[in-house]
């Protein structure tokens, strides 16, 4: 259920914020949609993996004879091999010896990481083939534990890096230590975010086919990742131009973590090596265990400092992240917060110490929010024990220190401005949906029945429109601050309207978006708009699906080519109207003149004279009706400042929730009663879309929050490779959900849209672990770590105060 | 490795009959999507939690990874493929997919589909506890599920209205 009731969002717009059946629809339910592991050539064969039964060892020998001699067999490769043909995938921070190839040679760095690739004329026989192989390993020590990783003395993942500690920075954002020296009172806490991830339900297929006469490298796979095809390109030692990604495949869910850049190279390499299409499709376990998609594994200490009014002051946190035994890019899942760190409040001075450290464990992946989640989730934490502290009812608390709507843009201690907002509206919303009182009553009935419950309260910011500043911030030697994103549309000789994007879709409705976009400007049926998903050689450059910011950037650049289309389009008409353009009124089928509308001139006309009438152009005008835009992120283009300040992503949303849940003291099963989100993402091009994603984020900080957890034993034994270990949220935990609309535009965006691809999920986990804290404070009890398992609150019942925090 | 005999097998896959050799290793689900070429029915766990790959086995909902082909000897499937009364339409439960945007990337659709078109054959009118009953077993990580119970919901409701909601 959702409900909107704000006056500005039913504003002056044809198509854009109307219920609309997106585009893309269609073909997935009548199962026509084309995923990668539906891709089927001829000659293909099959690629099993062999991984790695322990957390650290040398290989001493792989003897493969008897793969080879079965039947159907093509090759085997090992990583001896690879690494030589192949240039290594690096850390996103300033650390090259820690290097990374698809197979791992001679050391390995975590249980189930890829030994041998087995390549064969079925999948079947690739994994009959797989069992043969014979690995010797001599087994070394490892480090599991990520404040272990830390001490001296301890096991090094990578020898070469000479230490485990791959990024460490202390930022200091105003005076902090003076700060919290003169608050009336601080707090310390520590709170631990386990390592889950999104978890997709389609796991990571590619398909690569390599072509001598052409020279060209052509690759179908589930992938939402920036610069997916350069990295392809360097890593296979190929000029860009020989790598053909094929962005028209459907990505089944992704949320983050579809990078499969290792996948790729390895499949990429075999195909090219034998001259054969190759498949690869992750199986379950492969995918949980070394797909290396698992998520931030975060350890927070913080101390906050407020005075007895509640007004909070200073915040000092250090956040320890546990990222495996590799790195891409998740080491700046710690600098995305950054943008975000004080939450909607108007907290004035901040310190965050960020540490990424390498264990012998499943590398990270970026995983929804780009690690803004975990830092919520520690943020409003601290909120609720503030209020505890005071005696204040949370609520209260949160309204005395949300910044409000008249102090936009409001500059955040680390540099960033955040655009628009009215968060106590927006918390009002959900509260009145909620009907506040009633939940109390209800939760003080259920405490009186015998139950544990509890409300939860959260409010937290969603940054949207992702730009790439955690780049140059984490990484000096990096100055990207171009983070652009493109859109070409052309109006045919027939009239009709073709988009092409740049990028895959995971579900996002980018189709959707683009022709709802186009409609709006062009006043054209967005049904009779087509939008198509071009290959990385034809492609106008994107950054992909990433950081929410789709909305905004692809939303922005289609708006900005029909724009220049419309501006075509009068011009001609001006021309043969013998009129100036700003005398002229474009309307659905017709420009004319605004003093004397029978002077007027047909759309199709204008079409076909733009393409088949060179003699009616005006000068110097190209024929043809095609543009392309191509749009830098708003508030983009800055590099960080020496101090570590940095204007972050450009546009912030916001989310409250309210929850009410009680917990079965004698088993520990949480039951949710009530689920309302308030929600702004400013002016919603795609309601249905919107509700859809935030409905969905939910459900996945639920199951972050009480559910999900990649599990390792002290033996750095994999736990959870099974969604029978690993469990995920279905309908039934899952409650109903009610979403509370409002909008606040955002100036910076062509029609105030903000993003939305990470709502709910970057407030829900935070709430519900409210809400099981409310329940537990009746019996003096709480728990500081995720996932809020039956198990893990049934022990903080029996130890009435918990203070364990699980590996 | 001894050689795998293959074995001939009879079908009934959306009303038409099939008659392939096949291997007995081969689960039903890389039958259907790699020898039938159907590749609506998708593969995402492979051991029987997902629901992706769920078909209509004689009328019931099963998950075509759980069983292998062979074992489809003789019986009647349905899979997403077939759920449209005709080529070009959609059934009233893709309608109300569609409509109630009941799915974001598609990949557990044709799974859900075959959930809710089994328990609609069964239930006609379903209230929203007997929804989340039905579809528990089948897991989707867009959605959050509320609007695949508005979609059943309005499916449900457009003929007679459900008198329980």
């Amino acid at each position: 259920m959702s409900q909107s009731d704000t006056p500005n969002e039913k504003q002056q717009f044809t198509y854009i914020g109307k219920h609309r059946r997106a585009v893309e629809h269609r073909r997935f339910v009548v199962g026509a949609g084309n995923f990668a592991g539906d891709i089927q050539l001829p000659g293909m064969c099959h690629v099993a993996i062999v991984a790695s039964p322990y957390p650290s060892a040398q290989i001493i020998k792989i003897d493969a004879q008897a793969a080879l001699a079965l039947p159907g067999v093509v090759t085997v490769l090992t990583g001896e091999e690879l690494c030589q043909q192949i240039e290594p995938i690096l850390p996103g921070v300033d650390a090259p010896s820690v290097q990374r190839f698809p197979l791992a040679y001679p050391i390995i760095r975590y249980s189930g990481e890829w030994v041998v690739a087995v390549v064969a004329q079925s999948r079947a026989i690739a994994e009959d083939a797989a069992e043969l192989i014979q690995v010797q390993y001599a087994e070394l020590p490892f480090v599991i534990d990520p404040e272990k990783a830390l001490q001296t003395g301890t096991h090094l993942v990578h020898q070469i890096a000479k230490t485990n500690l791959i990024f460490d920075r202390q930022f200091v954002w105003g005076p902090v230590d003076q700060d919290l020296a003169n608050c009336a009172h601080t707090i310390n806490y520590r709170v631990r975010w386990a390592r889950s991830s999104t978890v997709p339900i389609e796991t990571f297929a590619v398909v690569c086919d390599w072509q001598d006469a052409t020279q060209i490298l052509d690759v179908w796979a589930s992938i939402q990742m920036p610069k997916f095809p350069d990295q392809l390109a360097k890593a296979l030692r190929l000029p860009n131009n020989s790598v053909r990604v094929h962005f028209d495949i459907d990505v089944g869910g992704s949320y983050g973590v579809k990078r499969g850049l290792k996948h790729t190279i390895l499949v990429a390499y075999l195909a090219k090596k034998l001259h054969r299409p190759i498949r690869f499709i992750e199986d379950r376990l492969e995918n949980m265990r070394g797909g290396d998609m698992q998520g931030p594994d975060r350890i927070f200490e913080v101390t906050m400092g407020f005075e007895n009014d509640g007004e909070i002051r200073s915040m000092k946190m250090h956040a320890i992240d546990d990222i495996g035994a590799y790195a891409g890019r998740t080491p700046l899942q710690l600098g995305k917060p950054v943008g975000a760190i004080c939450g909607p409040y108007r907290i004035q001075s901040v310190a965050y110490h960020a540490q990424a450290v390498l264990t012998n464990k499943t590398p990270q992946e970026a995983v929804r929010g780009f690690g803004q989640a975990p830092t919520n989730y520690a943020i409003e934490t601290g909120i609720d024990l503030v209020a505890r502290f005071l005696k204040m009812s949370r609520i209260d608390l949160r309204k005395r220190n949300l910044i409000a709507n008249n102090e936009f843009p409001y500059l955040i201690p680390s540099g960033t401005h955040y655009d628009s907002g009215d968060y106590a509206a927006v918390l009002d919303k959900a509260l009145k949906s909620a009907s506040i009182e009633d939940l109390h009553q209800q939760r003080d009935d259920l405490r009186k029945s015998g139950e544990l419950a509890g409300i939860g309260i959260s409010t937290c910011l969603e940054p949207s429109g992702g730009n790439s500043a955690f780049e140059p911030l984490f990484n000096p030697k990096n100055e990207t601050t171009t983070w652009m994103e493109s859109c070409l549309v052309r109006i045919d000789l027939g009239g009709t309207i073709t988009a092409i994007m740049g990028t895959s879709s995971s579900g996002q409705a980018h189709e959707t978006l683009v022709s709802t976009v186009i409609a709006e400007i062009l006043l054209q049926d967005p049904e009779t708009i087509r939008v198509i998903h071009s290959d990385s050689l034809n492609a106008l450059p994107s950054n992909s699906p990433v950081g929410s910011r789709m909305a905004i950037m692809l939303g922005g650049a289609a708006a900005g080519a029909a724009k220049k289309l419309k501006q075509q389009l009068l011009a001609i008409a001006a021309y043969q109207l013998q009129k100036n353009p700003n005398d002229l009124v474009y309307s659905a089928n017709r420009i004319y003149d605004h003093t004397n509308q029978n002077n007027q001139i047909s759309w199709s006309t204008l079409v076909e004279i733009a393409h088949r009438k060179f003699h009616l152009l005006p000068a110097n005008m190209e024929p043809g009706l095609q543009e392309k835009f191509v749009w830098e992120v708003p508030t983009g283009g800055q590099l960080p400042s020496t101090d570590g300040k940095v204007q972050m992503y450009p546009c912030h949303s916001f989310e409250s929730h309210v929850v009410l849940l009680s917990i079965d003291p004698k088993t520990g099963k949480v039951k949710i009663h009530r689920y309302v989100c308030g929600h702004d993402c400013g002016v919603m091009i795609s309601p249905d879309v919107v509700h859809g994603m935030t409905y969905g984020g939910i459900a996945h900080g639920l199951g972050a929050a009480l559910m999900e957890k990649f599990a390792f034993s002290p033996e750095g034994q994999f736990l959870s490779g099974t969604f029978m270990d690993y469990l995920l949220p279905s309908a039934t935990e899952v409650p109903g959900i009610t979403i509370v609309d409002h909008c606040t535009p955002s100036p910076l965006t062509e029609f105030g849209q903000k993003g939305s691809g990470e709502a709910g999920y970057l407030g829900s986990p935070a709430a519900i672990a409210s809400a099981i804290n409310d329940a537990l404070a009746t019996i003096q009890a709480s728990i500081n770590y995720l996932p809020m398992t039956p198990n893990a609150i049934w022990n903080a019942i029996q130890d009435k105060n918990s203070t364990k925090i699980s590996n | 490795m001894a050689q795998i005999n293959s074995y001939t097998i009879t079908i009934e896959v959306n009303g038409q009959s099939v008659t392939k050799m096949v291997e007995p290793r081969i689960s039903l689900v890389d039958f259907i999507r790699e020898e039938l070429r159907l590749t609506g029915t998708h593969v995402g766990c492979e051991h029987g939690i997902c629901g992706a790959c769920s078909i209509l086995l004689n009328g019931d909902p099963v998950r075509s990874c759980c069983m292998f082909a062979i074992q489809a000897n003789g019986m009647r499937i349905t899979t997403v493929e077939g759920l449209a009364p005709e080529r070009g339409q959609l059934s009233k439960i893709q309608d109300a997919f569609c409509e109630k945007h009941a799915l974001q990337c598609g990949f557990c659709t044709p799974g859900m589909l075959i959930a809710c078109q089994a328990l609609i054959n069964k239930i006609p009118q379903p209230n929203e506890t007997q929804i989340r009953a039905a579809i528990g077993g089948n897991l989707c990580r867009c959605t959050g599920y509320q609007q695949i119970v508005d979609a059943v919901l309005f499916a449900t409701k457009i003929s007679s209205p459900n008198p329980e909601q």
